[in-house]
């Protein structure tokens, strides 16, 4: 047996943590549990892996199968490898009704990958995703932080391509603080 | 022009922000309520502005207030509900994102009514750079003294958090919210208790939506009656439209309640009628759960009355030719839709947001989106119409949450309103003028476009 990979939070992610544990009262620290795999996601690689939800746990004194049987209930916790970026495509009702499905079978085409699958160069996971509450402004897909919206083929080309440049999503940090509009 | 009350200022550059939203007239509401008012004063004033939940149940907010329990020396909570996943609701995203400060505006008002000395807003995990946009004026909220230690000087104490959830339209349901905020998985809790007696924590606690909370600003600023003088019957004020589909204008729209359906889908104030000069086929008026209506029961009732925008008109008729206001997600449907398709996608939606405490839920939305599958590609006989009917039937009344009702509604009402559409379906496939999506569900080699 291989000895059993132990992860820890860097210290300024701990740093965040403790922040987030602070806003509950006395003795009702497991209430950071969701924000704190949310954490845990973005540090290490995108996924929650055993020893990733092992470092939860252990940061907030439970066992290990509470943040088990948490992560595997929300469906933004990926139990699996991922690629940099996830393309989420919503499938409910009104995206659907504006042609959702061309821009999933577009972007299996281009990217060569099934719905579900992950590039071979690990850069791209394409899913689709329930109501992201962008119904007015569909058909849209999540990548990272950010909403992509009133998306047609050509921009969905555009951002597959700007994305592949960049080489990650943008995710919204205390350093980066969302500047819209 | 209908009267705006929560958008009124949602265009001017920089409402995001504390300095401008309060060059607008921004937290006068707090101060007058901190000056000049009682907690019990401000619950009054709710009760008398006739406002009503604006999440999807439509219980009336200062019923709600009033009914929690206030036990010496027990903390008592505010949580504000924004886990909007409600397919076809958009609203509560856009007005966090524009005027964020109203919200916490709000949550510091009912917070100081109710007694509260901590609260969460709990956002769907997805909008997480919406909860960063709460979060900085949060930020800005506390270094103006409007949160923290005696806000503006009158003693109150208040900390406001945003908490992300991870994705589960479940936690929309109130006691699964709590769960959730406890750190849990989003099981919905039998009731009672009720969150009114014991909530998060095991403590006193008031659940209320976006809106719902946004509303109680201009309630508290204006009176509870100048808002009550709006609107039609016992639908008071206005009420934020997600309005999507196939429509020339989607977007949010706020109106005043009893505006007609016909003048909400045609007017150029508001939908700017059906896209591509093409005809209504039917609307899902409040959200993915509550009934489809076909063109004739949506723009009139059964017997005749123009149809409204209000609690009332859009559920007059019952199940059987009326449906419901709900959250307010407005999906409009053109001539070219499929029903069939449409519904699939719900059914799908359902299954996969089932919890899966209760088995008429977790199995039955399991069965109805197969036998759904199953008839989109091509296999379905005309028995699957009637077991998609029983199947429905049921769920409801038999499970711990709204969710498994949520479910069977809009199967029944697709069926109610479309049976020949689905009869068609079985016998010659999807209809004509959808055929591309009848090849392509089929995985059948067609033109693409
Ligand atoms: C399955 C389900 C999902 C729900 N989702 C939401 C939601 O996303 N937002 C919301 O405000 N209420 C939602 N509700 C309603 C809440 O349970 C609760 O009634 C509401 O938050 C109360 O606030 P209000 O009285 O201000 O509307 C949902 C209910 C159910 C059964
Ligand atoms: S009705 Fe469905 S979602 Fe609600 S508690 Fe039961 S299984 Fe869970
Ligand atoms: S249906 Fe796609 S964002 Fe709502």
């Amino acid at each position: 047996m291989s000895e059993k990979t132990i992860l820890k939070f860097s210290d300024e992610t701990a740093a965040i943590a403790k922040k987030i544990v602070a806003r509950y009262p006395e003795g009702r620290h497991k209430s950071a549990l969701i924000p704190l795999l949310h954490l845990a996601q973005a540090e290490f690689d995108g996924w929650l892996s055993v020893p990733a939800m092992d470092c939860v746990a252990e940061f907030l004194s439970i066992q290990p199968i509470e943040a088990y049987e948490v992560a595997s209930f929300y469906s933004m916790f990926n139990l699996k490898p991922v690629g940099k970026c996830t393309l989420e495509v919503c499938r409910t009702s009104s995206c659907w009704l504006n042609g959702a499905e061309d821009i999933v079978r577009h972007l299996e085409k281009k990217l060569g990958i099934k719905e579900g699958q992950t590039t071979a160069d690990g850069m791209f996971t394409l899913k689709t995703v329930e109501c992201l509450g962008s119904c007015g402004t569909a058909p849209m897909l999540q990548c990272g932080g950010d909403y992509y919206e009133n998306l047609t083929l050509e921009k969905t080309d555009k951002l597959v391509d700007s994305l592949r440049a960049e080489g990650k999503a943008r995710v919204y940090t205390n350093d980066n603080p969302v500047n819209i509009d | 022009m209908g009267k705006k009350i929560l958008l009124a200022n949602d265009h001017i550059e920089g409402i995001r922000f504390l300095d401008t939203y309060r060059k607008h007239g921004g937290y006068a509401s707090l101060e007058k309520a901190l000056k000049s008012m009682t907690p019990e004063q401000i619950v009054e004033e709710v009760k008398t502005s006739g406002l009503r939940g604006r999440g999807g149940a439509g219980f009336p907010t200062g019923m709600k207030w009033s009914f929690l329990a206030k036990p010496e020396g027990v903390p008592r909570y505010v949580v504000c509900n924004a886990d909007e996943s409600e397919p076809g609701t958009f609203k509560d995203r856009y007005l966090m994102e524009r005027i964020p400060h109203l919200l916490i505006e709000g949550m510091i008002l009912s917070s100081y009514a109710l007694g509260a000395k901590t609260s969460y807003i709990y956002i769907r995990g997805e909008y997480f750079y919406v909860a960063r946009i709460l979060e900085q004026a949060i930020d800005e909220a506390y270094a103006a003294g409007l949160l923290g230690k005696n806000i503006l000087n009158s003693g109150f104490d208040l900390d406001l958090y945003v908490q992300i959830g991870a994705g589960a339209y479940i936690c929309g349901e109130e006691t699964a919210l709590l769960e959730s905020l406890e750190g849990k998985r989003g099981n919905p809790r039998i009731k009672p208790p009720f969150p009114a007696i014991a909530g998060l924590y095991g403590c006193p606690t008031v659940v209320n939506n976006v809106e719902t909370i946004a509303a109680v600003v201009p309630i508290v600023n204006e009176g509870g009656a100048a808002y009550a003088a709006i609107g039609v019957g016992n639908s008071k004020g206005t009420k934020l439209i997600s309005a999507s589909g196939h429509i020339n204008k989607p977007g949010v729209y706020e109106i005043e309640l009893g505006v007609p359906v016909e003048e909400f889908i045609y007017s150029d104030e508001y939908c700017g009628g059906i896209r591509n000069g093409k005809k209504l086929k039917a609307v899902v008026a409040g959200g993915s759960s509550v009934p489809i209506l076909p063109t004739e029961l949506i723009l009139n009732t059964a017997a005749g009355e123009p149809r409204l925008m209000s609690y009332e008109s859009l559920g007059d008729g019952g199940f059987a030719t009326g449906t419901m206001l709900g959250s307010g997600g407005f999906i409009v449907m053109d001539e070219d839709t499929s029903i069939v398709k449409n519904l699939y996608t719900f059914a799908r939606f359902y299954h996969h947001e089932s919890c899966g405490q209760c088995s008429p839920c977790r199995e039955g939305t399991g069965w109805m989106e197969k036998i759904l599958h199953k008839i989109l590609h091509g296999h379905g006989t005309l028995a699957d119409v009637d077991l998609l009917w029983d199947i429905q039937s049921k769920i409801e009344g038999k499970t711990i949450c709204p969710l498994g009702e949520a479910a069977a509604w809009p199967v029944a009402a697709a069926i109610r309103h479309f049976r020949k559409e689905f009869e068609d379906f079985i016998r010659n496939g999807e209809h004509v003028n959808d055929v591309k999506h009848y090849y392509r569900l089929n995985n059948l080699t067609a033109p693409i476009n």
